[in-house]
């Protein structure tokens, strides 16, 4: 039932679907929660978010940082656009990496789906280059030795 | 497998773009792309040199032409970058359902 789809769609879009046990109101206050992200918004094992700021209103900021412990570190910047509780987040971001990438635009719904949440975000990139780039760095994060990329570039 | 940050950069320019979404639909020579693309036969040359030496295309000889089209490679690469991605969501995910096996619904 957890089983996550990972879509694109068009030239600029990624489309990424997954259910949860939990109804709306938890799914949504855990996107938004700092203390609630840090305990799930890390990627691989290993990292940790000891900054996540999460302003969670229209225009309210968004700044998450993290580290590996052995000097790899990024962040992301982002603001929120819309926020209709407990149905759907907008927001834009950018990785700091440590050149800031092209902003991303995802907007993330909330549908109930039984007693748990159907949630579908839907990301859009300003153009197919940078999108193959963003899909590019999601392989890199996932990778061992993105570890040492990291630590060269920090 | 294609060298990666050959591969970004060779992504980052538009009608490079192009030339792959053109070879998407199968195997052409420079002739044949100078058409739609409005540029000159060095130009597109050195287009073609970049997505080769990045690994995305392969050319082959042909008596005077070197048709060239998408490499395997590239298509897999595509494919590997969305399940790396996939697999680093699916951490995520699989971490959140355990917070919210722990929250108490909301006063």
């Amino acid at each position: 039932m957890s089983k996550l789809t990972l879509t694109t769609e068009g030239d600029r879009h990624v489309i990424v679907t997954r259910r949860f046990v939990a109804p709306p109101e938890a799914v949504y206050r855990a996107h938004l929660d700092p203390e609630l992200l840090q305990k799930w918004l890390l990627g691989p094992d290993g990292w940790t978010m000891p900054v996540c700021i999460s302003e969670p209103h229209p225009g309210g900021k968004i700044r998450f940082e993290w580290t590996n412990g052995k000097g790899g570190a990024f962040h992301q910047t982002g603001e929120y656009l819309e926020l209709e509780p407990f149905s759907r987040i907008v927001h834009v971001g950018r990785m700091h990496l440590p050149d800031p990438t092209p902003d991303n635009h995802v907007e993330t719904r909330f549908t109930p789906d039984g007693s748990g949440t159907l949630m579908t975000m839907r990301m859009t990139l300003p153009d197919a280059g940078t999108r193959a780039t963003m899909l590019a760095s999601g392989m890199e994060h996932g990778m061992e030795d993105s570890y040492a990329r990291l630590d060269r570039m920090s | 497998m294609p060298n990666l940050d050959a591969a970004f950069s060779a992504l980052a320019d538009p009608t490079r773009r192009a030339i792959l979404a053109r070879l998407a639909l199968g195997e052409a020579t420079v002739m044949e792309l100078v058409e739609p693309f409005d540029l000159t036969q060095p130009a597109i040359s050195r287009h073609l040199k970049v997505l080769e030496g990045a690994g995305l295309i392969v050319r082959r000889v042909e008596g005077t032409k070197r048709p060239c089209r998408l490499a395997p490679s590239a298509v897999a690469e595509i494919d590997q970058w969305l399940a790396m991605l996939r697999r680093a969501l699916e951490t995520n995910y699989d971490r959140l359902d355990s917070v919210l096996a722990t929250m108490k619904p909301e006063q």
